[in-house]
């Protein structure tokens, strides 16, 4: 992603992208919304809704489930087309070849992405939300990273560099070098996201409520019985007015991997700190935003026992969805910029001395 | 020859109450007290449905009588297939009123016709959603005032789920079974499989909630006498 030429800088183009990203994370808070109110079905047709074009599916007639769906439909067609003016966009006004690309997939992503939500529809088949879900969240990280590659502060690198005044200062340069160690953490945390919010689409879409209601207990345990006799009881006592699946012992362990994988990107994400902290100092801007990141990490694990506490009501578990979604994205982010940081380093320095650097900082990291 | 005739048929006649049919009956009851019904919250919060109701109706997992009699549950004679006589029966009906299924609890043969009628002042969309391969997956809109839909199922099946996911608290579950040999426990608790043939046979009662228990029986020429307990655990 190195920029050895000189981009201008295309406000409009920049901001159109920040705006195509945001309606995207509002398109992630509708579908979440879609879910929560078990509404997937709710318009059984598609691309029609109710035998109308859905542009003119008339106002009066979104009631109860239609809404959300419908809804839903209405934000994801202006997505659409607002992520294929911008591949359009980049296509025409972009001189990186790269970035052509990543608008191409961007329009494709978005493409795919409503036929599989048309198709989760029309073929009624729960196993396709999944796959709308994940690739939701990829998407929201794909048009956020476009906001941050056509924006000025990644065109124009060199402008950072002097002002942090990276190349003149070596403990300024072995902690940049040091990013290296830390990119990998967060890039790791960053997949465990990913896998947890799989853990989560995979949840939601069983349509079967809470298949613990307790926390932090589990049924009243730390690990709860799966039996059959114990799944049996549990499904007696259930009580649920929507959502009315029965749950199975697979339900529940998948909830508790769910709870265990959070625990391990939160002792992670406090590592990650840890480490920017220490290598890059509280005020570098990568170490603030990771602790926006273990911010919003905490939020995210007080929204999911918030989810259950509130017997996963549905504002509360979309805006769960949501932090999941912001969570990924911020990481995503931070690992771009470090790379673009660690990146445009290398092109200031010559290889020798960060290779001396290098090694200095790898000793001063494993004696700190 | 006709006085040969005549006397055969008589002969016929008089030996078929030695092999007639006999009933199944008996009661199903509840030990234990059940967790305590729901109120349709979100129905009160939908502005039609909510204006039908003066006060908030409740689910009805639990039917259960002074006595412990439970209802909405299936009784049925186990493994008994291929003896269905659901294409020559009357329809069953399943209403949407009130915004809710009426009745939630159901059964039906293989090949009876399933009447869903929407008496509601607004849409529905009605969803079944069998998981036995060949009772396909259906998602049919139905307007207030609209035509009854009609539903059949090949294959037997227990609580297939049906719901409206415009209305996502509406729910019923319809079993479909390839014989006639099975009932629903009524608000007393009883139960009658009529006009089953002699021989051995297990009997299942199924209620959506408690699982399954199953007896062995058989019937000979007078009725025979079942009783059932489900536990809440």
């Amino acid at each position: 992603m190195s920029e050895n030429v000189p981009i201008r800088f295309n406000r409009s183009l920049h901001w159109f992208a920040v705006l195509t990203a945001l309606f995207t994370f509002l398109l992630l808070g509708a579908g979440g919304l879609v879910t929560s109110h078990e509404a997937g079905m709710s318009v059984p047709d598609w691309p029609n809704s109710y035998g109308y074009n859905m542009f003119l599916f008339p106002p009066s007639q979104w009631i109860g489930g239609i809404f959300y769906e419908h809804t839903h439909r209405l934000i994801a067609s202006g997505v659409g087309l607002m992520t294929t003016i911008l591949a359009v966009w980049l296509w025409l006004k972009d001189s990186r070849p790269w970035m052509y690309w990543v608008g191409t997939a961007a329009f494709l992503l978005v493409v795919a992405q409503g036929v599989l939500g048309g198709l989760r529809v029309v073929l009624a088949d729960a196993q396709l939300g999944i796959f709308h879900a994940i690739i939701g969240q990829l998407f929201f990280v794909l048009t956020s990273a476009i906001a941050l590659f056509t924006s000025r502060w990644w065109l124009d690198p060199g402008r950072w560099r002097s002002r942090r005044g990276v190349s003149g200062n070596p403990d300024r340069l072995k902690a940049e070098l040091q990013l290296r160690g830390l990119r990998s953490l967060v890039l790791f945390t960053t997949v465990l996201i990913f896998c947890q919010l799989i853990i989560g689409a995979t949840m939601r879409q069983q349509h079967a409520g809470l298949s613990i209601p307790d926390f932090p207990l589990a049924y009243g345990k730390i690990w709860p019985d799966t039996s059959a006799v114990a799944v049996q009881s549990y499904n007696e006592h259930r009580m649920n007015v929507v959502a009315e699946n029965p749950i199975t012992a697979f339900q529940i362990i998948l909830q508790m991997v769910h709870r265990l994988v959070a625990l391990a990107i939160l002792v992670l994400m406090a590592l990650c700190v840890g480490r920017a902290w220490r290598r890059l100092g509280r005020k570098d801007p990568l170490t603030k935003f990771a602790l926006v990141w273990l911010g919003l990490i905490v939020a995210q694990v007080f929204l999911g026992a918030a989810t259950i506490w509130s017997n996963k009501a549905a504002d509360v578990a979309t805006a769960h969805v949501l932090g999941g979604a912001l969570s990924l994205v911020t990481g995503a982010l931070w690992y771009i910029i470090a790379t673009r940081r660690s990146t445009a380093l290398t092109e200031i320095v010559p290889t020798t001395t960060i290779s001396g650097a290098y090694g200095s900082a790898s000793v001063m990291a494993a004696n700190p | 020859m006709k006085k040969f005739m005549l006397l055969f048929v008589v002969a016929m006649l008089a030996f078929v109450p030695l092999t007639r049919a006999a009933n199944i009956i008996g009661i199903v009851t509840l030990n234990g007290t059940p967790p305590p019904e729901v109120p349709y919250t979100p129905l009160m919060n939908d502005p039609t449905c909510g204006a039908m109701y003066k006060t908030t109706p409740t689910t009805h997992f639990y039917v259960v009588g002074p006595n412990h009699e439970l209802a909405d549950v299936i009784v049925s004679l186990k493994d008994v297939t291929g003896k269905s006589t659901g294409a020559s029966q009357p329809p069953v009906t399943l209403d949407q009123k009130g915004c809710l299924y009426r009745p939630q609890i159901l059964a039906i043969q293989t090949g009876q016709k399933l009447i869903v009628k929407n008496s509601d002042p607004c849409i529905h969309n009605v969803h079944c959603v069998p998981t036995v391969p060949g009772n396909p997956e259906s998602n049919q809109v139905q307007m207030p005032g609209g035509p009854d839909l009609t539903l059949t199922f090949s294959k037997p099946e227990m609580f297939i789920k049906f719901k409206c996911d415009v209305h996502p608290w509406m729910f019923a579950w319809i079993s479909v079974f390839d014989s006639p040999y099975y009932c629903i426990s009524d608000k007393d608790g009883k139960f009658v499989i009529k006009d089953v043939p002699p021989g051995k046979y297990t009997v299942e009662a199924d209620h959506r909630k408690l699982g399954a228990k199953t007896q062995d029986v058989e019937v000979k020429d007078s009725d025979v006498t079942v009783n059932f307990t489900f536990d809440v655990k």
